[in-house]
């Protein structure tokens, strides 16, 4: 990739500056509290598809590993009574590369105490509305309430299959997705995916359905952010992380340990919580039209 | 053996025997979910181009190839014969083989030739070659204009559009990517 002109650096670091400060705007104007946790943490997230970057000191010692997202502590945080929160961190993915990933990005997580996964998905909408016209990228088709799909919806709209037929085969599931169903989603306005299943979920409660309380919202085929309705029962939340840790086993990935204080503080007791984790590149990139995430970065890992 | 993570634009993969160059990818993770790499690739057989998604870390089978410059020497049959400009090596591609781009090849024009394990699959003639016209209507005298086109034959049996002016016994640049006439060539 030939390197930006010095103007088109001066653009990105304008767009970014006015991007942070709206949406910082967008939570204090709701009584947001602005928070910040660590970026190296004791366990990183099980998801089995999920590779973090472990931190050694010189002499070897492993410390912990980089955050691939503040979730465990955000949560913690809500246990200890902070009800509206948002932070603005780096997260880490050690094996993500491409137009739409990149290793080190850019992470907004807000979280709601006392209330539900259509709480936060208001404030999503409401959200990209907000700053898409402060950043006068005029985007009519942005404005509440955007469409809402379930899994299944999507499935049958866009590859012709149920869930039902996919739901045991999860790398089938992950390539219809990803090869037909992704592509199409949002392309007219953009549209929130709720009802997963609840494997693939395992730090979302369970609706009376029985599906996982998480949803996903896709702008022109891009995948903009993942929230849940919280899983508050630690028990249940135990059970789920020796589960990941077992796929992680099954699958050759390495084993990273459970957060255990995580754990005691959603013992003590965290409130019903709506919880949503966008990708600021993902959304700057959409905004203004670009074709990949690098070309909103300043610093993208091939021009370091 | 070489997996996903050696995907790039121009990587040459063996699937189910025939040799695909990758003309575009893409890393592609639905949340929660298994990392692909969606790609477009193309058949280097049959110029066809297909999409195919891999399992990142999928392995992959290399393929066997390398792109030597030759020169064109003489037509045998339906074949036509090149030299290695190195080794002196001759080979011979069909006609079949080498499809339009049999229209570009003069004496001593250089070409890269496409070899899958030894054996010849393709050839990259020059970007553009100067060709003489065999035949065509008269010109008509005074008109520069190269709005309006006409047929010409060239040496090579290439049939190209060009303007007006050309006459039979002019020299043509042409475009062997698109097979385009792009000017007359003085001399």
């Amino acid at each position: 990739m030939a390197p930006p002109s010095d103007l088109a650096v001066l653009q990105v670091l304008a767009l970014r500056a006015s991007l942070l400060g709206s949406i910082r705007r967008f939570f204090d104007e709701r009584d947001f509290v602005e928070v910040e946790t660590p970026a190296i943490v004791p366990s990183p997230g099980l998801d089995v598809h999920l590779s973090a970057f472990e931190v050694r000191t010189s002499e070897g010692e492993s410390v912990g590993w980089l955050a691939t997202s503040p979730e465990y502590q955000m949560k913690r945080l809500l246990s200890a009574g902070a009800e509206r929160i948002f932070q603005l961190s780096r997260s880490y993915r050690a094996e993500e590369h491409g137009r739409h990933h990149e290793r080190e990005f850019t992470m907004l997580e807000w979280y709601r105490g006392n209330a539900t996964s259509d709480d936060v998905i208001r404030d999503t909408e409401e959200l990209v509305a907000f700053v898409a016209n402060a950043l006068d990228q005029p985007a009519p088709e942005v404005q509440p309430p955007w469409q809402r799909l379930t899994v299944d919806e999507a499935l049958q709209f866009h590859a012709n299959v149920d869930l039902a037929t996919l739901v045991n085969d999860e790398e089938r599931f992950f390539r219809v997705w990803a090869e037909t169903v992704q592509p199409r989603l949002g392309n007219e306005r953009p549209v929130v995916v709720t009802d997963w299943p609840s494997s693939m979920a395992s730090l979302a409660r369970l609706k009376p359905n029985g599906m996982a309380d998480r949803f996903e919202a896709f702008y022109r085929g891009v995948e903009l952010c993942n929230g849940f309705g919280e899983l508050t029962d630690a028990t249940e939340q135990r059970r789920r992380f020796e589960q990941n840790q077992s796929e992680r086993r099954a699958v050759g990935a390495p084993v990273y340990p459970m957060d255990e204080r995580f754990l005691d503080d959603l013992e003590r007791g965290m409130p019903d919580s709506g919880g949503n984790a966008l990708g600021v590149d993902r959304l700057l990139m959409l905004l203004v039209g670009a074709g990949s995430i690098q070309s909103v970065m300043v610093f993208p890992e091939e021009r370091l | 053996m070489a997996d996903t993570s050696d995907i790039k634009k121009g990587f040459k993969m063996l699937i189910d025997g025939v040799p695909f160059a990758v003309v575009d990818h893409q890393f592609v993770k639905p949340g929660k979910g298994q990392a692909f790499i969606r790609t477009r690739i193309k058949n280097m057989m049959t110029g066809a181009v297909i999409d195919r998604t891999f399992k990142s870390g999928e392995k992959l089978e290399k393929a066997d190839t390398e792109e030597r410059t030759m020169q064109y020497l003489y037509p045998e049959g339906d074949s036509r014969v090149f030299m290695d400009t190195q080794s002196y090596e001759q080979i011979s591609l069909t006609n079949e083989q080498l499809g339009d781009n049999v229209h570009y090849l003069l004496d001593g024009t250089e070409v890269d030739i496409m070899l899958f394990e030894g054996r010849p699959i393709g050839v990259t003639p020059p970007t553009f070659v100067e060709l003489l016209v065999t035949e065509t209507e008269p010109g008509f005298k005074g008109d520069t204009s190269s709005n309006t086109t006409k047929p010409a034959m060239c040496e090579t049996g290439l049939q190209v559009n060009v303007p007006l002016f050309v006459n039979a016994g002019d020299k043509l640049k042409v475009d062997t990517r698109t097979g385009d006439y792009v000017e007359r060539v003085k001399g």
